[in-house]
């Protein structure tokens, strides 16, 4: 038998575009899989010369489905570049705006994305597996999941205006208060929210109990794990601390993410536009880590709101206290940061701050430089800007939420080739284990890029001169 | 009478298009009711019906030769063809990077920028699209309907579904075509 190539493609529906090739050996074993992100915009070059207080617009528009993200980190950035550390409101407003979009974010991702998959079947006939196959199976709680997105996107809205690419963060601030009866008006939402959670949290708990092998052999892959942390390694998204820890769970750093250039560098393969982030000091690739949900959990030690924190001990009882491994477990941990994200929202709605009008610090000490970092929620998300003077930009660097999980993905692709690709022939069931391995990690491949929904395939299979050997289509 | 056909694909933009459209949040099970909701990033299927669609909605622009065959793929299988929101009216944001040479752009991202270690380059292999100008839909295939907006308002979204799912070509004017 010849060496082969599989090629997947498109494996669409994600953000940008993207695609897998699968290089087989002789004896028809996988060789290696490889996930090419395929696609490249330019925003660190087109942003130069544009004014540093322009970005929180600009920059929002690498991804839709996070723009608050960008949105956010972009003012932190700015704020560090004019010197103008915003008044505490300021902070408490943006914080509530960033859980806002985590809500929205995550809950369309489980119910609506993950969804189809959990509740109708990895199986099902993938003419209905998908959100309107969930409408049919189960329309009861197909409305709950819109109105919790709905709920998360209102909140952004009450404060920016709009829904996506909102107009709130400037330098030093935010450009609106919250009133009284806005704050009432989210609260109004927050139990509703918090029901359709746990309800996601019972389905993926019994799916998990039904599909434990799968979880056990499904990408279990050993790495360092890296998100944000409070001063007591508490789960934090919005400020704090980059905190990172190895795969047995030892803190290997915790440092100020304005410092992350001593700490983590990007590798560049030449069969991706996605760059590789790693540790520094144990170099590419030894020092490759896991960002999202998972690299958050895996990162912290508690969660500072009770409902999401007793989740945590479940979590935690997964893998005897140590981080969790496997990749499908991605689903669990981001069913409970959106719980600790609602929890949160009560939180800051019930701080005597929010609805202060001391909203903007107007003094400028001009620094010229500045790094914004916040955890968007597929993972760690940075900011760095140099400028002139008068605010324009002279450069930008960014290192983008899905870029961190950059080797996890194309590893998960790999590990899961091997695992179930053992002869020549192809099945519809291997597309959609191949295709879960990378939507488990939620991928934002336009940030760069982002699974919605299903991704439709085509596999061709060719042999050395080209011919056609076998062709597999799911769509 | 049939239901109308819908199909969508994106390019270069950033997904919130389709975001806005998830925005009229519980109505979109009234569209699934009033159109065929083929091939779109939410649903589960792989590209535009070969037999062809009634309607087809392209977002994001293009800008390079992957989004090429998206777009003249969606020409070919369409009737009535959508730009939707702005990159796909006129480029949008994603445009800027008209200002720079490619290879300039390319250097900054994977040589040049602070983070890349020592061993960057551009990367170049035979499965990667090649990067190209950015253009709008309308330069490369003829468009019949703009939906502008960054993204377009779910209001509109709404107006404009229904009325294609209803088999009519939505009229924007007016306050349809401001967007905030």
């Amino acid at each position: 038998m010849v060496a082969q190539k599989i090629t997947i493609e498109p494996v669409t529906r994600i953000e940008g575009h993207a695609k897998i090739t699968i290089r087989m050996n002789e004896n028809g074993t996988v060789n290696h899989a490889y996930l090419h992100i395929n696609e490249f915009r330019g925003f660190e070059k087109f942003c130069e010369g544009r004014l540093v207080f322009e970005m929180p617009q600009i920059t929002p528009r690498i991804c839709g489905i996070c723009p608050v993200s960008h949105h956010l980190a972009a003012a932190k950035a700015a704020d560090a570049v004019y010197g103008c550390p915003p008044p505490r409101p300021a902070t408490l407003l943006r914080d509530l705006m960033h859980m806002g979009q985590v809500i929205q974010s995550h809950g369309m991702h489980f119910f609506e994305l993950a969804g189809p998959d959990l509740l109708l079947g990895f199986d099902a006939d993938p003419a209905v597996r998908n959100v309107i196959g969930m409408i049919a199976a189960n329309p009861e709680l197909t409305i709950k999941a819109v109105e919790l997105r709905k709920w998360g996107q209102e909140i952004i809205s009450i404060l920016g205006t709009r829904r996506i690419h909102p107009r709130f963060a400037v330098p030093g601030g935010v450009n609106k208060t919250l009133t009284a009866a806005e704050r009432d008006t989210i609260l109004s939402g927050l139990q509703a929210s918090i029901a359709t959670i746990q309800t996601g949290l019972q389905i993926f708990k019994q799916w998990a109990e039904q599909h434990s092998e799968d979880i056990a052999k499904f990408a279990v892959l050993t790495s360092g794990y890296f998100g944000l942390v409070t001063e007591q390694n508490g789960l934090e998204l919005y400020d704090g601390q980059i905190r990172l820890v190895n795969s047995q769970g030892a803190q290997l750093e915790k440092f100020p993410g304005e410092h992350y250039l001593d700490y983590i560098a990007e590798h560049v393969e030449d069969w991706s536009y996605l760059k590789f982030p790693y540790y520094k000091k144990m170099g590419w690739p030894n020092g490759v880590y896991r960002v999202g949900p998972l690299g958050r959990l895996n990162a912290s030690s508690h969660i500072d709101t009770p409902l999401a924190n007793a989740e945590l001990q479940n979590w935690r009882a997964i893998n005897n206290g140590k981080p969790v491994e496997n990749t499908l477990y991605y689903h669990y941990a981001r069913l409970i940061e959106t719980l600790f994200a609602t929890e949160r929202v009560s939180v800051l709605l019930d701080d005597p701050d929010i609805l202060s009008t001391d909203i903007i610090n107007t003094h400028h000490e001009f620094k010229g430089e500045g790094v914004g970092v916040l955890e968007a929620p597929r993972g760690t998300l940075f900011h760095h800007y140099w400028a002139k003077p008068n605010g324009q930009l002279e450069r930008v660097n960014l290192i983008v939420a899905t870029g961190h999980n950059n080797w996890a993905m194309s590893e998960a692709v790999d590990s899961v080739a091997k695992t179930y690709i053992t002869g020549p022939q192809i099945t519809e069931g291997l597309l959609n284990r191949v295709e879960a391995a990378v939507r488990a990690h939620d991928p934002c491949l336009s940030c760069s890029t982002h699974a919605i929904g299903q991704m439709p395939m085509q596999v061709e299979m060719f042999d050395a001169h080209g011919n056609l050997l076998q062709r597999v289509e799911r769509g | 009478m049939a239901k109308p056909k819908i199909a969508s694909d994106w390019m270069a933009g950033c997904a919130g298009c389709h975001m806005s459209l998830l925005d009229i949040d519980e109505r979109i099970i009234k569209i699934a009711e009033l159109a065929d909701i083929r091939a779109t990033p939410i649903t589960d299927l792989k590209e535009p019906d070969e037999s062809g669609v009634d309607v087809g909605i392209l977002e994001g622009g293009v800008n390079n030769t992957s989004n090429e065959e998206v777009a003249h793929r969606m020409r070919k299988r369409c009737k009535l063809l959508v730009a939707f929101g702005d990159c796909a009216v006129f480029g949008g944001v994603p445009a800027l990077r008209n200002f720079f040479t490619l290879e300039e752009s390319l250097r900054r991202a994977y040589v040049e920028t602070e983070s890349t270690d020592a061993e960057g380059k551009i990367p170049q292999d035979p499965e990667l699209c090649k990067p190209t100008r950015v253009r709008a839909p309308q330069d490369v295939v003829p468009v019949d309907l703009f939906v502008p907006g960054c993204p377009p308002d779910p209001e509109v979204i709404y107006y404009v579904l229904s009325e294609l799912a209803q088999g009519r070509k939505p009229v924007l004017e007016g306050d349809k075509l401001h967007w905030h």
